[in-house]
């Protein structure tokens, strides 16, 4: 049984749902009236609430509280949004240090979450309308740059509307996926979006199905509502008599909806007549004069696109393509202006409304499991670890294990003096590194030369919720770092995986007495190396040459255990040897406490402890 | 083979009657980890893997093993040991273990 699993564009102005279907083709889902976008819009009044184009209408009503852009809200406390409340006009209210708008027809507050919820469960029925079957999982996008809470109240907002949410993606990823980026063709590229009210510029750098953003900058408030809002004061500076009536706030409502009509009509026309009966108002908007009202929002957007460069050093020509994403970017001027900037080509063939619903539902589809071509878990199919001594595996991460994730371990050197340790780092289940997968290798160098098993090298694997794993080796007393970030799915097919732990599997025994030799030869040998040093460093008075034969002759019967292949025999000779060895290092040790404590006088009254 | 001690059974039968998971299996295995090396795993799982061995316990436990952990495990016993001041939990007595930490949850081979 195959799940369902929809992509939720969760948008400050507009919101949409998408599926990719069996035969690939990917739909943004309609409601019952055709229409593909819904405003994020909840309109709450005596009469019930209402979400959407519904709730849209009821801009104008004064018994109606209408909330929109509320995604500016989530995720956020009270105070972080003072700013933000300062341009919307509906009430918000201080609820435990968080924002909450009151519904007092209900006797309730609602938080951001539970707008968003409302939101998302009328584009869940939708889709459940559209498919004709239920829908309980979705991947929903966020801007590149919310942080954590603000993924976590978009994913709560989720569950709320009954939703399983698989994962949150980026907004800028989930653009590049509806262009089939990230298979095949790699590369850097630039992702613009101009929405409603928020203006987003992304670096993204995609290599081997591994997107990074790579820099991210843009303006909360500078979009469409903006050009809006710039329309809307010129024709407040027209007219007096709508200047006094444009403090309220229902007038500026209409007034923002008579703008936006005019802005979508100046795309195909170049000029529109606008006329306010109500307000006695009347004009002629061009669109000339709109792009003079709007050059001081292309300036800005473009200065966030320098400093977004300049900050990851890259250069206009350094991008490999321009992704056009948010209704805005249809706005001509806009899209000449970036096309001369980069000089790249501009990807604008998808509805730039649409492409960020279209490329969640593309990762959607991806995790739903249906893809045989690409792994995409909330697991790890397999284990992983690095390679240590005697060519063994060591397992940091086991299979099956939940995505985020994190593994530290300790590890040390092997011959005295060592100032470089390679780290190999492996995937699969067999026990010897050589059968496993080989996910890279690099070193770490600059470990201060110390007797072998002294310096302490920690090694942390970090796996994120898009499966890419990165390996940290650290020398701990001089803090010397070197790491490697990989994808460890990548080009892994269900059928490979199935293939090596079927493998590991019919190995299992042999590759448990393999690793059972391997281990006991390895600590064979660093007992065998320890005492062969004591054995140099001590003379008759401490070790009785009746003793040194018997170790001796231990060494080389262990020594002899270690040609064959038996692991229990060289563990049993280990213990053998370990035993013979204990009254020597009794003696070392005592020795070497008094040989320190001889000769030191306890500090006077008032001396340095320096 | 591997074996459920009295003790064992019972805590797993209780188990699964506490949390509602009757028809589960109870997963036995070894995974990567812990401070020498290799630790146990035992869980209550939904269905069986491709691999798995399935294995008819005592009280109606069905065991799932999956083919590599059956190496390390072979000829061991889960107990349980309630009480104690960690408030009691499984044990298992594996032949195969050289070294095991103190707690018990932790070997090497």
């Amino acid at each position: 049984m195959n799940r369902t699993v929809v992509g939720i564009d969760l948008g400050t102005t507009h919101s949409l749902v998408a599926y990719r279907h069996e035969d690939g083709r990917v739909e943004v889902l309609p409601d019952r009236e055709g229409r593909l976008l819904l405003p994020s819009v909840v309109a709450l009044s005596r009469d019930g609430v209402r979400v959407g184009w519904n709730a849209r209408e009821r801009v104008n009503d004064p018994e109606t509280t209408v909330i929109y852009a509320a995604k500016r809200l989530m995720g956020r406390s009270f105070e972080e949004t003072e700013a933000e409340r300062r341009h919307l006009t509906y009430p918000i209210v201080d609820r435990n240090g968080s924002p909450a708008v009151p519904d007092p027809f209900r006797n309730r507050f609602l938080t951001p979450p539970e707008i968003g919820a409302l939101v998302l469960r009328e584009l869940r029925s939708r889709a459940e309308e559209a498919l004709s079957r239920e829908v309980t999982e979705a991947v929903i996008t966020v801007p590149a740059y919310f942080n954590d809470a603000q993924r976590q109240a978009t994913k709560d907002a989720g569950s709320l509307a009954g939703l399983n949410v698989l994962r949150i993606i980026n907004e800028p990823t989930a653009a590049a996926l509806a262009y089939g980026l990230g298979s095949g063709k790699d590369g850097l590229f630039a992702v613009f979006d101009l929405g409603g009210g928020t203006f987003d510029f992304s670096l993204l750098d995609i290599r081997k199905g591994i997107f990074e953003v790579r820099a991210t900058n843009g303006d909360t408030h500078l979009g469409g509502e903006d050009f809006d809002r710039a329309i809307v004061t010129e024709w407040l500076g027209e007219s007096p008599k709508l200047l006094s009536l444009g403090e309220r706030s229902e007038v500026r409502d209409l007034l923002r909806k008579e703008a936006e009509r005019a802005k979508i009509a100046l795309s195909s026309r170049t000029e529109v007549e606008v006329a306010i009966p109500a307000a006695g108002f009347r004009t002629t908007l061009t669109r000339a004069r709109m792009n003079e009202l709007v050059e001081p929002f292309v300036e800005r957007a473009l200065s966030c696109v320098r400093s977004a460069l300049a900050d990851s050093g890259t250069p206009p020509s350094g991008v490999d393509g321009v992704i056009l994403v948010g209704g805005s970017t249809r706005f001509l001027r806009f899209k000449e202006a970036v096309a001369t900037f980069f000089g790249k080509p501009l990807f604008d063939t998808v509805d730039p409304d649409l492409v960020v619903a279209e490329g969640a539902a593309v990762q959607a589809d991806i995790l739903s499991g249906r893809r045989k071509d690409l792994l995409l878990l909330d697991v790890t199919p397999l284990s992983l670890g690095i390679e240590t001594i005697g060519g063994v595996t060591s397992t940091l991460i086991p299979r099956n294990t939940t995505v985020p994730a994190q593994a530290k371990e300790l590890f040390t050197t092997y011959v005295d003096g060592q100032t470089n340790v390679d780290i190999h780092v492996l995937q699969g289940e067999r026990e010897m590194a050589r059968d496993n997968r080989s996910l890279a290798r690099f070193t770490l160098s600059g470990i201060p030369p110390l007797p072998a098993g002294t310096p302490r090298i920690e090694v942390t694997f970090q796996i994120d919720a898009n499966g890419i794993l990165e390996v940290t080796a650290r020398e701990q007393t001089t803090g010397q770092m070197s790491n490697v970030v990989i994808h460890p799915s990548y080009g892994l097919g269900k059928d490979d995986v199935r293939t090596l732990l079927k493998e590991a599997f019919s190995h299992a025994q042999e590759d448990f007495a393999t690793r059972l030799l391997v281990d006991a030869r390895t600590e064979a040998q660093t007992v065998i190396n320890a005492t062969i040093r004591a054995l140099e460093r001590v003379g008759s008075d401490i070790l009785p040459d009746a003793d040194r034969e018997a170790i001796s002759r231990q060494v080389e019967t262990l020594k002899k255990a270690m040609e064959g292949t038996d692991g229990r025999t060289v563990r049993d000779e280990t213990r053998l040897l370990d035993n013979l060895t204990q009254p020597l290092a009794e003696r070392l040790m005592n020795q070497s406490i008094s040989n320190a404590l001889s000769g030191m006088a306890l500090p006077k009254e008032g001396g340095s402890h320096a | 083979m591997i074996q459920l001690t009295e003790a064992a059974a019972s805590e797993v039968a209780r188990l699964k009657k506490n949390q509602n998971k009757e028809s589960h299996f109870l997963r036995l295995g070894i995974e990567g980890g812990g401070c020498s090396g290799l630790s146990y795993l035992i869980k209550l799982e939904e269905t069986p893997q491709e691999f798995d061995e399935v294995i008819d316990g005592p009280k109606d436990i069905r065991i799932v093993i999956d083919p590599k952990s059956k190496v390390y495990l072979d000829g061991s016993t889960l107990d349980y040991v309630g009480g104690g001041l960690m408030g009691g939990g499984f044990k298992f007595e594996n032949p195969n273990a050289s070294h095991s930490c103190g707690c018990g949850s932790s070997f090497s081979a």
